[in-house]
């Protein structure tokens, strides 16, 4: 196979062995542990027949390998549920029953899922544009006191923990200023404005940490493509310093960032637990550590699985489009 | 008024004077080169006169005057209008000079609507016309191409499209055949040739190939630590030269038309190959690299291989050793079928500073091969290598140097040590002196012969340069994709050669001589319409 829609199909079908692959280990090390999976599954409160049920359902009885599968035909077709007194389906993708919450796990994640994603790509676009943004003045600006003080700014910001920034933000802006109330999570399809006034504090909190990371990467790897013999050839032809930067330096010096970007925006879906606790945002994260917390296991392999499922498509995306950028990849 | 005029040029980086006070005319329409080895500060020169070295922390004085713009005095913005404009510079190697990202044909036209302001339309259209004028074959859709996927040759004749795109006054051409094969690089000396005869551009050419200058220009300045030793019409300079450091330079060169002095290699076969073939790749992307070769070396005599980047002498070198597996085809060693590494039968690289460890010191290096044999006792090693250095001319003190402290001729003395250091009786040389400068070339090849006749080894000697081959060899192999396409005693080979490629290769060998060069010239031609 070969050219561009060989190499999308080929990356696509790693994809789906990766997931299916982070799949057989989550739930290896999940399920296979020592202890009565059932007990845990259910929760420390379970009658004996509860658990007993417990066990029934997740077919404890049968060989490892035949309850993986039936973890994967749930996640493909669905499933059904007996709670005792009625039959609950659940449609695919099924990821389970939280017996804790007796509620499905897959809906567990869709409330919490549009929250951790309006945050985080909300957050992405702005520390896109911060940090390749600062990345680029700062490897223009080389040597000069402004370069030397947006290197100070970044390493700050790569130094403080977002908690900091966020409170300060937060007693600045709401509490001195007042400029906007503390924030609320509103969903989108209620409030498009509030929605992003009330995101506008956290986005810029976790932004402003992220955009440090990729203003130095930027910055490093402009540095990089400005010592490039082509760059040397459009200054010898007398080609602009603004288009030298902005379209040939850039261009080059951006497949290190969109690969830097893959795995943030992955990472923080289910990893921006500070961010959401600090300005009650009810998303991945929160839920993932409560899970955690009280041992709700097919609420954490769930999660785990979702999260895996967004960092390997981030992945999958930031590959396609460096693909775009450099056509040498697809011929590699 | 001169097209170019440098009077009193010095260029300082830190504490080091690249340029040392260097004055040169060039009139309208002719052509200089600026001849000399590395670190002669020749490309330092050319730089300057696109003020180049502007914001670059590099001290400049004296004054550079192109084509009516005073270089050193000029605001950055007249400078911008010089540069691409009235005087365009053709870079080195054509790959890393052009945006990998963008159309070759896109790149060409932002620089002619740089200067023009025409219409993106017109720029476009400008591209393929000079794309067109350079010998691009359908360059309409080849101008869509991006740099990788155009030939070394291709790549330098867009550049020279580039350079074209704003007619300007005067050509700049650092070393620009360094990184082509020899035919390639006859066919793009001739398009310079033309292009000067149609556009009436001035060129200065920067290259440290004599041979390259002589084919290409008027006068010749040969330089040296930043100085100017001589300069004069190129017959003159080339042919009747003045200066004791220019006659050195042409002696060092290699004559393709001079037959060397006879040896007498005995009749005993140390290796033999037959049917080599070696492939890469799988399936439908299966090459063969090395197809079917067969050749014997025998002790004594030096079997020179030559042939251009790709035709599989590398790989074949690389089998002779046994770093690859062949595919298909035996080597024997003194008469017995040998797999895998074999000690009798060393190899020196073509790059002297990558095929060292730059954390080890060189007397590490050359004592691998004593430890991989088994010697334990430290004495005994270094009183060993402390010969080999000897021998090939380096001292006991190097011992424990690092290889950034050598120059790039003591860097391949040390790999020729380390190759002695198994008690070889066959090295084959991949590219041994392409690295270097045509002086320091001269003196490893006299250590080699050297060391051939003293200890009576038999040398593989891998080249693409046509005369270097000439100089050493006994017999010679002229490979082509993969196969030997000729094969025989030197001489027979160089001067009466029966296929026709061989025939191409040596018509497009650069001649010292500036008349046998216009008679080359023309002779390629005639092959060309042939």
């Amino acid at each position: 196979m070969s050219g561009f829609g060989g190499f999308v199909l080929r990356r696509a079908l790693g994809m789906v062995v990766t997931l299916l692959a982070i799949s057989v280990i989550v739930y290896v090390v999940f399920y296979a542990t020592p202890g009565n999976v059932a007990q845990i599954t259910c929760g420390p409160r379970c009658s004996p027949e509860q658990v007993h049920q417990v066990a029934e359902q997740l077919k404890l009885g049968d060989p490892l390998y035949l309850r993986y599968w039936h973890f994967l035909e749930g996640l493909f077709v669905g499933q059904d549920y007996s709670t005792g007194t009625s039959v609950a389906h659940c449609s695919a993708p099924c990821l389970g029953l939280s017996y804790q919450s007796d509620q499905q796990v897959m809906d567990i994640i869709l409330t919490k899922l549009p929250v951790s994603l309006s945050l985080v790509l909300g957050a992405m676009v702005l520390w896109l544009l911060l940090g390749i943004g600062t990345g680029v003045l700062s490897a223009w600006r080389r040597g000069r006191i402004s370069e030397r003080l947006l290197t100070a700014l970044t390493l700050a910001g790569t130094a403080t923990p977002v908690f900091v920034i966020g409170l300060v933000l937060m007693i600045v802006v709401c509490g001195e200023l007042q400029l906007l109330p503390f924030p609320q999570y509103v969903n989108f399809g209620d409030d498009p404005e509030q929605w992003a006034w009330n995101l506008l504090l956290p986005w810029l909190s976790l932004a402003l940490i992220e955009a440090a990371a990729f203003a130095r990467l930027t910055r490093a790897s402009m540095l990089e493509t400005l010592a490039e013999d082509h760059i040397r050839t459009f200054r010898a032809y007398g080609v602009g310093e603004r288009s030298i930067v902005g379209r040939h330096a850039l261009r080059g010096a951006l497949a290190p960032v969109i690969a830097l970007n893959a795995n943030n925006v992955g990472s923080a879906v289910g990893g921006a637990v500070l961010t959401e606790t600090l300005f009650g945002l009810p998303g991945i994260g929160q839920e993932l550590v409560h899970a955690v917390k009280v041992v709700d296991l097919p609420v954490v392999v769930g999660m785990v699985l979702v999260v895996g499922f967004f960092v390997v498509i981030a992945n999958a995306v930031a590959d396609v489009l460096y693909a775009v950028a450099d056509r040498r990849v697809v011929l590699a | 008024m001169s097209l170019v005029e440098v009077t009193d040029l010095t260029v300082g980086f830190g504490s080091l004077r690249a340029v040392d006070g260097l004055s040169f005319r060039l009139e309208e329409g002719t052509a200089l080169a600026l001849v000399g080895e590395s670190g002669s500060g020749k490309s330092t020169v050319a730089g300057a006169l696109l003020g180049l070295h502007r914001d670059t922390g590099a001290r400049v004085g004296g004054s550079v005057r192109v084509a009516g713009t005073d270089v050193q005095q000029a605001s950055d913005e007249e400078l911008r209008r010089l540069r691409g404009a009235r005087a365009a510079m053709v870079f080195q190697d054509p790959l890393s000079s052009l945006d990998p990202y963008y159309a070759i044909g896109d790149q060409i036209a932002e620089v002619y609507r740089v200067h023009t302001r025409g219409s993106r339309r017109a720029a476009r259209a400008r591209a393929v016309e000079v794309l067109e004028r350079v010998g691009i074959p359908d360059a309409q859709r080849r101008s869509r191409s991006r740099p990788h996927e155009f030939s070394g040759g291709m790549r330098q004749r867009a550049l020279i499209a580039m350079a074209l795109a704003c007619e300007p006054d005067l050509l700049i051409a650092d070393e620009p055949t360094t990184a082509l094969d020899v035919t390639v690089q006859a066919q793009i000396l001739d398009l310079l040739h033309t292009l000067r005869e149609e556009t009436g551009m001035g060129l200065l050419l920067v290259t440290h190939d004599v041979g390259v200058a002589a084919e290409s220009v008027d006068e010749v300045l040969v330089m040296r630590h930043g100085r100017a030793v001589e300069h004069g019409p190129v017959g003159t300079v080339l042919g009747a030269p003045a200066q004791a450091y220019t006659r050195e330079l042409l002696d060092a060169v290699p004559r393709v038309d001079a037959p060397r002095a006879a040896s007498e290699p005995s009749d005993e076969v140390v290796l033999e190959a037959t049917g080599l073939r070696r492939e890469f790749g799988r399936g439908k992307r299966a090459f063969a690299a090395v197809d079917d070769v067969s050749l014997t070396v025998r002790r004594g005599e030096t079997l020179g291989v030559v042939g251009e980047s790709g035709s599989g002498k590398t790989t074949l070198g690389r089998m002779l050793v046994g770093l690859l597996e062949p595919t298909a085809g035996e080597i024997h060693y003194a008469g017995r079928r040998h797999t895998g590494v074999n000690p009798a039968v060393q190899m020196v690289f073509q790059d002297p500073v990558s095929s060292l460890n730059p954390r080890r010191s060189v007397g590490e290096s050359i004592a691998d091969p004593l430890r991989a044999r088994g010697e334990r006792d430290e004495q005994r090693i270094r009183g060993r290598v402390v010969e080999l250095l000897e021998r090939v001319g380096l001292e006991a003190v190097h011992y424990d140097r690092y290889p950034h402290e050598f120059s790039g001729g003591q860097r391949q003395r040390v790999g020729i040590a380390r190759a002695l250091a198994a008690d070889p009786r066959v090295i084959v040389c991949d590219e041994p002196v392409s690295a270097l400068d045509v002086t320091t070339q001269a003196q490893v090849v006299d250590l080699l012969g050297e060391l051939q006749r003293e200890l009576g080894l038999a040398l593989v000697f891998i080249a693409h340069d046509l005369a270097v081959v000439r100089q050493v060899s006994d017999r010679v192999a002229v490979m082509r994709r993969g196969q030997v396409v000729e094969s025989g005693p030197v001489d027979e080979v160089y001067d009466a050669p029966r296929e026709p490629y061989t025939k191409q290769l040596l018509a497009a060998v650069p001649a010292l001589d500036p008349e046998v060069a216009a008679e080359r010239r023309a002779a390629r031609r005639e092959l060309a319409v042939a």
